[in-house]
C-alpha cells in the first residue's frame, strides 16, 4: 500500500502570535513541531505499512525549517520526505495549498491512500485535507477515528460525529482525515532517529511542479484575511438565585436590559 | 555544563528524556502505589531500542557502551527512580554475558535481551551474603553435562519478571571467594521457583523477590566464563554497572531539583515567591552544584570505561558512593523547600526521597565503596 501523508509545521504554542501588518504567523522564538493532528496521520500510515507492506510517503509545504517535521515522520516510521518549497507558493490560503499539494501528490506518483490530520493546530480551517482530494477528484472521509478494514481496493473506516459515528466504505485512491481518538502516536526508535538523520529530503519546487501559476502562492488564494484577532475567553456567566418566580423576574428583566 | 556529548549520545539523552516525560512520569505515581511491574513502559523502552544500548552491534545491540546506559538511565531515573531501575537492572543482568559469554551464549541471550524481548536480572545476594559476598550458601553440583543448583537468593530485582538470570553459586565450598562460578538460569527451568515479593520504602515499581534453587538442573554449557570465576565476573560486571546506579542516584536529583525550582517560583510567602529569599537560593545553588559535580564524576567514569580502560573500581566507586550520597542529600532539602506539602503524596517530591535512599545501599553499601576507594588508594601508594 503506498501511502501519502500530509503534514505541516506548527508553532508548538496555543496561542499563536500574528504579525498585525501582514496578517501571517510570527514564526520567530517559537519552537515548531508537527501539528499534533497530523502525528496521528503519519501513526496511522506506518501501522497501515506495518500490516500490508508498502511505503509511506511524507509530504509538507513550508520554508527549508520544514525539513526537521519531515525528518521527524521519517524517525517514526515513514520512508520518503518532499518538502514543497518555493518562494512562488509563499502566502497560500487553503485553496492554494491543496492545489499545490495535490500537484506535488501527482508529481509522486501512484498511490492508494492519502491521509491528513483533521486540521491544523494554528489555522483551524480543516480545509488543506478536503481540498486536496477535491483537486485530485478522489473521494475523502474525514474525522476518521478507526480504520475497520483494508484491503488494495476497499476501505471501511468509521468516522467521528458530534453524537456517535458513521461507518464508510470508500474505494482506493482515497482521502482520510484522522482525528485523535484513532491511535497513539509512537515514540520513535533510536535505529529511526538515525535514520532520519541521514534520509534524503527531496525538495519540489515550482520549477520542478509546473503548476498553473494562478493558482499559487498569493495570488492563487481567494482568501482574503481582513482581520485576524484573538478571541476573548468567554467570562463566566450570571448565577441567579431566589424562589422560582423571583428568579424569573430577574431573568426578564436581565433580557430587557440587553434589548434595550 | 557542556559534557561534549556526540551527536549519537545527544541523540540517545533526548530519546530517553522523551520517554521519560511521555511515559514514565505520567506512570510513576500509579505504579509507586501499585508496586505492578511497568510492563507497558518497558515495552516502549524497548521499542525505541532502550535495551541495546549496553550490547553489543553484532548481537543486536548498538554498541556495549556504558556512558550510553548512563545516559538513559539518568533521564529515565528523572522522572521514576523505580522504573528506571527496571531496565538498568536488565543492563546488570546483561553485562555479565556481554563480558564473559562465550558466542553461543551471546548469540542465545543477548538479541532478545537487546530488543527488550526478554528482561534479565543478576542474582547474588542471599540472606545471609550481602556485603560479604564470601557467605554465598547457594550450590551448584556439577553432574556429567548439567549443573544441580540448591539455595536461596534475596533482593533480586526483577526477580520473577525477568527472563534471563545470571546466578552466582558454589562449585566449591572449600576454596572460598574461588569456589564461586556464575550461570545463566531461564525462567521456567524446573526447580526455579519465586519467593516473596518485599514491600519497599522506594523504587516500588520494581519488583524485588527471591529466587529459590531447589535441585534445578541446568545444562553445562550454562556456566560462564570458568568454574572459580564467580567473583571475577561479579565484580567486573560491578565495576561497569556501578556507574549506572551513580547515574540512577544522578537522575533522581536531578529530577528532585528541578521540581524544587520550578516550586519555589510558585510558592508565595510574605508576599513574593520563596526563590525570592537568599535563604532558599542559597540551598538550590549547593543543590546544583553537588548533581554538576556528580554528573562530572558519573561520566568520565563511564567514558573510562567505554575506553577500555582495565581498573576502573576506584573511579567506579567514587561516582556510585558520590552520586548516591549527593541524591540523598539533594532530595531531602528538595522535600525541604516544599515544606508542609512536600511530605505529603499529593506531591512527588516524597517519593524522590524514597527511591534515591536504595542508592546507597544496593550493588555494594556506600561503606563498601569507601573500601574500595580507600583500599585502591593504599595499593597505589604501596606500587
Amino acid at each position: 500500500m503506498n501511502i501519502v501523508v500530509c503534514i505541516k509545521q506548527v508553532p508548538e504554542t496555543t496561542e499563536v502570535r500574528i504579525n498585525p501588518e501582514t496578517n501571517t504567523l510570527m514564526r520567530e522564538g517559537v519552537k515548531s513541531i508537527i501539528n499534533p493532528f497530523d502525528m496521528y496521520a503519519i501513526e496511522e500510515a506506518v501501522r497501515l505499512k506495518e500490516r500490508f507492506g508498502g511505503k509511506v510517503s511524507v509530504l509538507t509545504m513550508g520554508p527549508p525549517q520544514a525539513d526537521s517535521a519531515l525528518r521527524e515522520a521519517i524517525s517514526m516510521g515513514a520512508d520518503e520526505g518532499y518538502l514543497v518549497c518555493d518562494r512562488a507558493f509563499a502566502g497560500s490560503d487553503t485553496w492554494a495549498t491543496s492545489y499545490t499539494l495535490a500537484g506535488a501528490i501527482k508529481k509522486l506518483g501512484v498511490f492508494d491512500l492519502i491521509i491528513c490530520g483533521k486540521q491544523a493546530s494554528d489555522g483551524d480551517t480543516a480545509q488543506v485535507g478536503p481540498g486536496i482530494s477535491t483537486h485530485l477528484n478522489i473521494p475523502q472521509v474525514t474525522y476518521v477515528k478507526k480504520i475497520e478494514e483494508a484491503t488494495d481496493k476497499l476501505m471501511k473506516v468509521e468516522r467521528m460525529l458530534e453524537e456517535g459515528y458513521e461507518i464508510i466504505e470508500t474505494p482506493l485512491p482515497a482521502l482520510l482525515t484522522v482525528v485523535k481518538e484513532i491511535n497513539e502516536p509512537r515514540i520513535p526508535s533510536l535505529r529511526g532517529l538515525m535514520k532520519a538523520k541521514s534520509a534524503k529530503i527531496t525538495m519540489l519546487t515550482q520549477k520542478e511542479l509546473q503548476l498553473d501559476a494562478q493558482q499559487i502562492g498569493l495570488c492563487g488564494s481567494p482568501t482574503q484575511v481582513v482581520k485576524i484577532f484573538t478571541p476573548t475567553p468567554r467570562v463566566g456567566g450570571q448565577k441567579l438565585t431566589g424562589e422560582i418566580p423571583d428568579i424569573a423576574k430577574q431573568l426578564v428583566d436581565l433580557v430587557k436590559d440587553e434589548v434595550n | 555544563m557542556d559534557y561534549l556529548l556526540t551527536d549519537e549520545q545527544k541523540m540517545i539523552k533526548e530519546l530517553a528524556h522523551k520517554i521519560a516525560e511521555e511515559k514514565i512520569r505520567p506512570a510513576a505515581a500509579k505504579y509507586d502505589i501499585s508496586e505492578e511491574y511497568p510492563w507497558d513502559v518497558l515495552k516502549v523502552m524497548a521499542e525505541s531500542d532502550m535495551f541495546g544500548l549496553f550490547i553489543p552491534e553484532e548481537y543486536g545491540g548498538f554498541a556495549n557502551s556504558t556512558m550510553n546506559l548512563c545516559l538513559a538511565t539518568e533521564e529515565f531515573s528523572r522522572a521514576c527512580g523505580g522504573i528506571a531501575v527496571c531496565y538498568a537492572a536488565s543492563a546488570l543482568g546483561t553485562i555479565p554475558i556481554v563480558l564473559f559469554g562465550d558466542d553461543e551464549q551471546k548469540k542465545k541471550y543477548l538479541p532478545d535481551l537487546a530488543k527488550g524481548k526478554k528482561v534479565a536480572a543478576f542474582a547474588i545476594t542471599e540472606p545471609e551474603a550481602g556485603s560479604d559476598a564470601s557467605g554465598i550458601k547457594t550450590t551448584a553440583k556439577k553432574e556429567g553435562d548439567h549443573y544441580i543448583l540448591n539455595g536461596l537468593k534475596h533482593f533480586i530485582t526483577n526477580g520473577g519478571d525477568a527472563e534471563t538470570y545470571v546466578v552466582i553459586a558454589m562449585t566449591n565450598k572449600s576454596k572460598g571467594a574461588r569456589g564461586a562460578s556464575a550461570f545463566i538460569v531461564e525462567k521456567g527451568t524446573p526447580g526455579l521457583t519465586f519467593g516473596k515479593k518485599e514491600d519497599k520504602f522506594g523504587i516500588r515499581a520494581s519488583s524485588t523477590r527471591e529466587l529459590i534453587f531447589t535441585d534445578c538442573k541446568i545444562p553445562a554449557k550454562n556456566l560462564l566464563s570458568k568454574e572459580g570465576m564467580g567473583f571475577i565476573v561479579t565484580m567486573k560486571t560491578f565495576d561497569m554497572s556501578r556507574p549506572g546506579v551513580a547515574a540512577q542516584a544522578l537522575g533522581i536529583a536531578q529530577g528532585a531539583l528541578e521540581l524544587a525550582v520550578k516550586y519555589v517560583r510558585e510558592r508565595v510567602q510574605f508576599g513574593k515567591p520563596i526563590s525570592s529569599f537568599q535563604g532558599i537560593q542559597w540551598m538550590l545553588a549547593d543543590m546544583a552544584t553537588e548533581v554538576e559535580a556528580a554528573r562530572g564524576l558519573v561520566y568520565t567514569t563511564a567514558r573510562m570505561v567505554d575506553a577500555g580502560i582495565k581498573n576502573v573500581a576506584k573511579e567506579s566507586a567514587m561516582a556510585k558512593m558520590y552520586a548516591s550520597d549527593v541524591a540523598m542529600k539533594v532530595t531531602v532539602d528538595a522535600l525541604q523547600l516544599f515544606g508542609g506539602y512536600g511530605y505529603m503524596k499529593d506531591y512527588p517530591i516524597e517519593k524522590y526521597v524514597r527511591d534515591a535512599k536504595i542508592t546507597q545501599i544496593y550493588e555494594g553499601t556506600n561503606q563498601v565503596q569507601r573500601n574500595i576507594i580507600a583500599l585502591a588508594l593504599i595499593k597505589e601508594m604501596a606500587r
